[in-house]
């Protein structure tokens, strides 16, 4: 048990304004085509007593929790709340699950990125059923007259052991809401958990194998209108002039028109995006009329011109040039060539790493790539927009609801307060909803249409509308002594348009002479967040080169690597090592053991990988054969440290996924470029991992320990690229340095 | 425009639409059976299918003219209560991630075990390959599709 303020960051995380201070009238769900099933209209509650902005008991005893962040499958809408229950010591049978709209006044952090959502909400979720526990104890003491120390809980049940009473939350809720919040609460002590550390089954699993209304993309109203896009073919292009003359008088079509997303001037912000502000847009009665009016749409171009304009990243300010032009992946390739073979930026430096490579023994030296990629979440973009000039209603998924707010309501000259966002379930994020221009759109041509409309965008959109994980490329250099020592290590990394480089991680801090130097090359092609950013590349290079450099050295790759974390433990190489190396060694240590490995069996081939990224740790070992001369996934085994696990099963499923996922884009995940326009649009050409060539086996292993929650939507994903290419050399004699590992062109070896 | 009568879940349904509507905006936008999922619109992720006299199509390249008066099933009628064996195993097993390709996965499982009640490991395979996550939960669906024909078969 400890005792924690009420009070996180720059506000209160519970609003007293929020009390209702008595009977709620019922506000099911803000999703009316949701439909709740009779068992759920027989038993609810007649009253609803709302506790704080987290949560509100029903005279029945039934508990409503709002989960606060969007939820695109890292099912944290089944995780959020189990941490509200298990404080509030609540039967989660007795628990409905309600997704929070946005409100910046009740809820922090109400975003999913960067594995944060768990992280970040871990200690006001917990506060938020523990001081609704308190309020309920202290209505308890005041009803029956006793000191509130002696009222203790039981799965929805308030006890007074020495007199026997005993009262379900249910009978208490109406006092509990009279009562002042607490400035301060106590905490269960982590080994009383009853929830949070065992499984419980995703809440929206009926609604979705019944395929209930829950995405963006089912949102209806009536009178609603269907909006699409046309924007430029090309990158280094924009929007001259829209020919509608077939397009317009089409059957369905309300309307042709062009909308700016951001006007002249205004400063973009991190999560703004700067693909092409300017597209036609489409309007009519149904999705398909308005599909072949967009075919019929003909639009003229023009070259942008060079710009560099003054950004600001979270009151950061930085410039970003967007050149003119129209490019291609050869020259792409040849330019980043050209930029590693010159001096980058200094990011680190530890000892002589000149006069090191000078007295080594033996140098490895080896260069890594990797092409841009498209997210491709199975729901393509879209979002619903019902606007005025007096207000904006808008539905759909996205990622960073409250960055988008803001942005939105710059663009409308309507303060925050006028805009109501409402988060359906995301098919799909992985970064790519982080960046809401459509959301923009949607609300633009509402406005001009004064009518609600679902804007739309076709899977050829998605794919080809930037927003890409941004192209890279490392070169690498070890020097070992005669002994085999790793007495040199010089990571030279760079990209299009930003860099992967994070120089205070591994093997930063096990090295002696250590050097760390970055480029970046500008480009017109957008990029951003995807799953993992940056560390999604370094991981590959960094863990395919130890292992090249574990083979030069003559060592097992495991015992290699283990070599160098005991170092950066025991005795740290320079300051500002941005990880643990003991915790990175343990994740290390546990799966050598549930892999066995060292064993082997024929026509097994095997690939160790490690990585430490977003505040958690991952080891795996894949093992791959090789079958008509293409390789199959028989099994990974993964170790992982991400604090305490809040859902285990469903924490197993995320991990799972996120290695499907990394196999994929190993093997076959590239987005390529021809004077400016992307060569793929839909999945006839875009390689996406199918079920038989993902793993047969995957076997998860978390680390037990009391440390709060870290990200689990993110560390699983980049090493295991390395553990591809590690097995990969295994099996074929050839280290895989260029993703995708395997090309339309050319089989694998 | 021409008037289409349908048999979909064992319901009539009428429609005025474009002959060549594809099934899947037919079902989403008139019908508002929004089960039924786009994903590319070119039948290779799957995420549209439907049964067609039993068999799984993709619902984004059928025409509503090319229908006639087969028997249309979606995700919403393939059972009562959420209750057939495949929807039963996929929340035991709790496949879901993102969940949006889910509904035609589990419609192209369906038609997998009416067809063939005891897939090999290969068979489930080759029939979910047409069928693509994003989320990558292709370990947990094949485990349910294993599940529900265990069921069957108990």
């Amino acid at each position: 048990m400890s005792l924690a303020k009420t009070k996180i960051g720059r506000r209160s995380f519970i609003k007293t304004t929020s009390l209702a201070g008595g009977g709620m009238l019922l506000s099911f769900n803000w999703l009316i085509s949701c439909k709740l099933t009779p068992e759920e209209i027989s038993t609810l509650p007649k009253e609803w007593f709302k506790l704080n902005g987290f949560l509100k008991i029903g005279d029945n005893g039934l508990v409503t929790i709002m989960s606060p962040n969007p939820e695109g499958g890292q099912n944290v809408k089944t995780s959020m709340p189990m941490i509200v229950a298990d404080e509030l010591d609540i039967d989660w049978n007795d628990v409905i699950v309600e997704q929070a709209p946005l409100n910046t006044d009740l809820y922090s952090f109400q975003f999913i990125g960067g594995s944060q959502a768990i992280r970040r909400g871990w200690p006001g979720l917990r506060m938020a059923g523990a001081t609704a526990r308190q309020m309920l104890r202290k209505a308890a003491a005041q009803a029956w007259q006793v000191p509130v120390e002696e009222i203790t809980t039981n799965a929805g049940k308030l006890l007074h052991e020495s007199s026997g009473k005993s009262v379900g939350y249910g009978e208490m809720a109406s006092a509990a809401a009279q009562i002042e919040v607490p400035e301060e609460v106590e905490l269960k002590d982590v080994n009383n958990f009853k929830i949070i550390g065992t499984s419980r089954k995703n809440v929206d699993g009926p609604k979705i194998v019944t395929g209930q209304p829950l995405f963006g993309m089912d949102t209806h109203r009536e009178g609603m209108l269907i909006a699409m896009i046309v924007h430029p073919p090309a990158f280094g292009l924009k929007l001259k002039s829209v020919d509608d003359s077939v397009a317009r008088n089409m059957p369905g079509i309300k309307d042709v028109f062009t909308v700016k997303v951001f006007n002249d001037g205004y400063e973009k912000t991190f999560f703004d995006t700067r693909t092409f502000n300017e597209v036609a847009v489409i309007v009519g009665n149904s999705t398909w009329e308005v599909m072949n009016a967009k075919k019929a749409l003909k639009i003229e171009c023009e070259p942008i011109e060079s710009s560099t304009e003054s950004r600001d990243r979270f009151g950061r300010k930085y410039k970003e040039t967007t050149p003119a032009g129209l490019e291609s992946t050869n020259d792409h390739y040849a330019q980043m060539e050209a930029m590693a073979a010159k001096p980058g930026e200094l990011r680190r430096k530890d000892g002589d790493p000149d006069a090191a490579f000078k007295r080594a023994a033996k140098i490895v030296e080896s260069t890594f790539t990797a092409p841009f990629l498209a997210h491709n979440c199975m729901e393509p973009m879209n979002f619903f927009a019902d606007v005025n000039d007096t207000k904006a209603e808008l539905i759909g998924p996205l990622q960073k609801p409250e960055l988008t707010e803001q942005a939105l309501s710059s663009r409308l000259g309507m303060p925050v307060e006028n805009i109501d966002i409402k988060m359906t379930r995301l098919g799909g994020g992985y970064g790519r909803r982080s960046y809401a221009h459509w959301l923009i759109e949607a609300a633009l041509i509402s406005k001009k249409m004064n009518a609600p409309v679902k804007l739309i965008y076709t899977r050829e959109d998605d794919m080809t509308d930037g927003i890409y994980r941004p192209a890279y490329h490392a070169k690498f250099r070890a020097g070992l002594d005669s002994e085999n020592n790793l007495i040199a290590f010089h990571v030279k990394a760079g990209g299009i348009p930003e860099s992967p480089l994070a120089a205070n991680r591994f093997p930063a801090g096990a090295v002696e002479n250590y050097l760390a130097e970055d480029w970046t090359i500008d480009s017109n092609l957008t990029v951003g967040s995807f799953r993992a950013p940056r560390s999604n590349f370094m991981a590959s290079a960094e863990q395919s080169f130890l292992d090249e450099v574990a083979e030069a050295a003559g060592k097992d790759p495991i015992d290699f690597r283990l070599e160098l974390l005991d170092r950066a433990n025991k005795n740290p190489v320079g300051e500002n090592n941005d990880y643990e190396a003991e915790r990175y060694a343990e994740v290390i240590k546990l799966v050598k053991e549930k892999s066995n490995w060292g064993k082997s069996d024929p026509g097994i081939h095997r690939g160790v990988s490690a990585y430490f990224c977003h505040n958690s740790y991952a080891a795996q070992v894949l093992d791959i054969v090789i079958e008509n001369g293409m390789p199959l996934v028989q099994k990974v085994t993964c170790a992982i440290d991400c604090g305490i696990v809040v859902n285990p099963d469903s924490a197993v499923n995320m991990v799972e996924g996120g290695i499907v996922d990394g196999i994929g884009n190993a093997l076959y995940g590239e987005l390529t470029f021809n004077e400016g326009i992307p060569q793929k649009n839909n999945f006839d050409r875009y390689r996406m991992i199918r079920m038989s060539e993902s793993p047969k086996e995957i076997d998860v292993h978390f680390i037990k320990n009391e440390i709060d929650p870290t990200g689990l939507g993110e560390p699983m994903f980049p090493p295991i690229f390395a553990a591809v290419a590690n097995a990969l050399f295994k099996a074929t004699g050839k280290r895989h340095y260029n993703q995708p590992f395997i090309t339309e062109k050319a089989l694998v070896g | 425009m021409a008037v289409f009568n349908l048999n979909i879940n064992g319901k009539k349904q009428t429609v005025d639409v474009d002959p060549n509507t594809p099934m899947l905006w037919v079902l989403r936008d008139h019908l508002k059976l929004v089960g039924t999922k786009y994903g590319c619109g070119i039948a290779q992720c799957g995420s549209c299918t439907i049964h067609l006299s039993g068999i799984a199509v993709r619902a984004c390249v059928l025409t509503v003219s090319a229908v006639g008066n087969q028997e249309v099933t979606t995700i919403e009628g393939l059972s009562e209560n959420a209750d057939h064996p495949v929807q039963k195993a996929w929340l035991e097993v709790d496949v879901p991630q993102c969940g949006y390709c889910q509904t035609g996965q589990i419609m192209t499982a369906a038609a997998l075990l009416e067809q063939n009640p005891n897939p090999s490991d290969s068979e489930i395979e080759m029939a979910m390959n047409g069928n693509i996550c994003r989320c990558g939960t292709y370990t947990r669906i094949k485990k349910a599709v294993q599940l529900a024909a265990e069921s069957n078969n108990s």
